[in-house]
């Protein structure tokens, strides 16, 4: 009967914690600005301003930069899932949180829920406004699920990184700055260009570089094209960097909590 | 024995950061129902005490016990029992004064919490700013959401740091009051203050703290006690008398305000030495004009017991 009771305070407490969370990422202007709107700006630019000097052979400009532009706004996105993190961590709330007979989980768990849900809401509404621009696929349910997944799986190892980030850092600034990296490597990837346009040094490190495969796969998955072994390089990658910020964070997570 | 109307007791906790001893040996004692502040300036250990009886921080050595559960392995009970009123408003600018009472209110599984909510909003004069979002809020009503927040699961004892700095003097007596209603209530209240007259107005038991000991306790008339010596002021028609004045009395070392025509002398108290004095003036033929007695503040013991502990030197 106690586990039970347990259990169930465990659940509302978390859901608690995360119908707050759900509340600061909603109602705040900066991130669906930053997080909806940034994205959906960069696509118009690269479709209609650069898109049409760009030899994606068969493939539609738009067609080819939406995967890209989706794992560019799951970036920002849970940029500011650490921003969040931080905030709650730094300032005098975590005190009262702490000081009150409550799950300690929940804080935590509650800021992965949000990131999750707010990442899948801005990815659906990125989607939709390519829709408008003229993206189309020829996907079957199954890829479509495929797809599904491997979002899904990246926007995990992002939060998980974040939280590591918004755990660690003792200013919003720095829990936000190491999300400009994942900018930088989808610049580096084959998000907006073709790989095979790229020169020597960049185009390897383009090639051997995590967000290639991520977005790689998605593209072919969408487009109809051969998958080959890239839906299984994003696969191990996503994982591999779920498992070990998922322990480090946890690691942090404990420690600060006490 | 240890008593059930003892709210809080704590007995030998200490405290270091790396080589830093922030607490020493404290040992304190707090009645049910009462109100008891923790006196000291910045610095001084106040905040770090309030961290280690709410469950945040665990003490060196020594235990405390709120309402009888220890803070260190009975750390769920305690909680349950306690709640914090950090010295930053701990309130949720983006949420509104409502939704920030509810959430507090379901982590606290109450089962109205909507309806405790409408109370607190009420009794804290904030139902009109209700349903606007806390950051439009002034100083003073975050404050005052702050403690209804801490209020909402009627704990048995409340933790108070520092909860009056920044506010303006309307705000501080309004939470002045709240702070008296609360004890009045039969909640137990535990503060900490760098006011004398917060103390003094607020407080049934004081305990000074600085550089990390307990250097006085007491209730404030209490400590007020503790320097018997007061003072007496001479007022005097002209100059010239207050000189002479003076000149009589050279042994009391009065100290001489010459535009007042005043001399202030430092007592014992005893009506013998007072009698003393009045009749060396009076054998003189000079006139007291004004005669008044002036009991000794909060803040000349604060700083008496203050600076007798710096003269000791650190012996830690």
């Amino acid at each position: 009967m106690q586990i039970i009771t347990s259990i169930k305070n465990n659940l509302s407490d978390t859901m608690v914690m995360s119908g707050r969370c759900m509340r600061h990422a909603f109602r705040s202007m900066d991130t669906l600005i930053t997080v909806i709107a940034t994205p959906i700006f960069i696509m118009l630019m690269f479709v209609y301003v650069f898109g049409g000097a760009i030899d994606t052979g068969s493939i539609n400009y738009i067609n080819f930069v939406v995967p890209g532009i989706v794992i560019m706004c799951i970036a920002t996105g849970t940029g500011y899932s650490s921003m969040r993190l931080n905030n709650d961590m730094t300032k005098g709330i975590i005190d009262r949180f702490r000081s009150m007979p409550i799950a300690k989980s929940s804080i935590l768990a509650a800021h992965v829920l949000t990131s999750v849900v707010f990442n899948a809401f801005s990815v659906l509404v990125v989607m939709l406004s390519a829709l408008l621009m003229g993206f189309r696929t020829q996907t079957g349910i199954i890829e479509w699920l495929v797809v599904i997944g491997i979002l899904l799986l990246f926007t995990l190892a992002l939060t998980w990184i974040s939280m590591m980030f918004g755990l660690l850092a003792n200013s919003v600034e720095g829990a936000v700055g190491y999300s400009y990296l994942f900018l930088i490597l989808i610049f580096l990837s084959s998000a907006f260009v073709p790989i095979k346009s790229m020169h020597g040094i960049v185009r390897t490190f383009a090639e051997y570089q995590p967000m290639t495969p991520i977005i790689e796969s998605i593209r072919s998955l969408l487009t109809g094209v051969s998958v080959g072994n890239s839906a299984l390089i994003a696969t191990l990658w996503c994982s591999g960097m779920l498992v070990a910020s998922y322990i480090a964070a946890m690691q942090i997570y404990k420690h600060k909590l006490g | 024995m240890i008593g059930t109307d003892i709210a809080i007791s704590v007995s030998g906790i200490e405290k270091s950061y790396k080589n830093l001893k922030v607490l020493k040996k404290i040992n304190v004692t707090v009645q049910k129902g009462s109100i008891f502040a923790l006196l000291g300036s910045n610095g001084s250990g106040k905040t770090t005490m309030i961290k280690i009886l709410t469950t945040l921080l665990k003490p060196d050595k020594g235990n405390a016990q709120i309402c009888g559960f220890d803070v260190v392995r009975q750390s769920d009970q305690v909680r349950g029992k306690i709640s914090l009123t950090g010295q930053s408003a701990a309130v949720d600018e983006i949420l509104t004064g409502r939704e920030n009472l509810r959430i507090i209110g379901k982590l606290r599984h109450l089962s109205d919490a909507n309806n405790k909510t409408d109370e607190l909003l009420e009794q804290f004069h904030l139902i009109d700013a209700a349903d606007r979002r806390v950051a439009t809020y002034s100083g003073g009503m975050r404050r005052k959401l702050d403690l209804a927040m801490s209020l909402i699961g009627t704990p048995s004892v409340v933790f108070l740091d520092e909860p009056t700095t920044g506010l303006d003097p309307q705000g501080r007596i309004s939470m002045w009051e709240i702070i008296r209603d609360l004890s009045h209530s039969g909640v137990t209240v535990f503060l900490t203050t760098q006011y004398l007259d917060e103390a003094d107005h607020l407080a049934d038991q004081i305990a000074i703290l600085n550089e990390g000991k307990i250097v006085a306790e007491g209730t404030a008339a209490e400590l007020k006690k503790m320097i018997p010596h007061g003072h007496i002021e001479l007022g005097f028609r002209d100059e010239k008398e207050v000189e002479l004045a003076r000149d009589l009395l050279d042994e009391y070392n009065a100290s001489l305000d010459e535009e007042h025509q005043t001399l202030t002398i430092a007592t014992d108290g005893s009506l013998k030495q007072m009698t003393n004095i009045l009749n060396r003036l009076e054998n003189g033929g000079i006139p007291v004009a004004v005669f008044s007695q002036k009991l000794p503040t909060l803040e000349d013991v604060f700083l008496t017991i203050i600076g007798k502990n710096k003269g000791k030197g650190h012996d830690a």
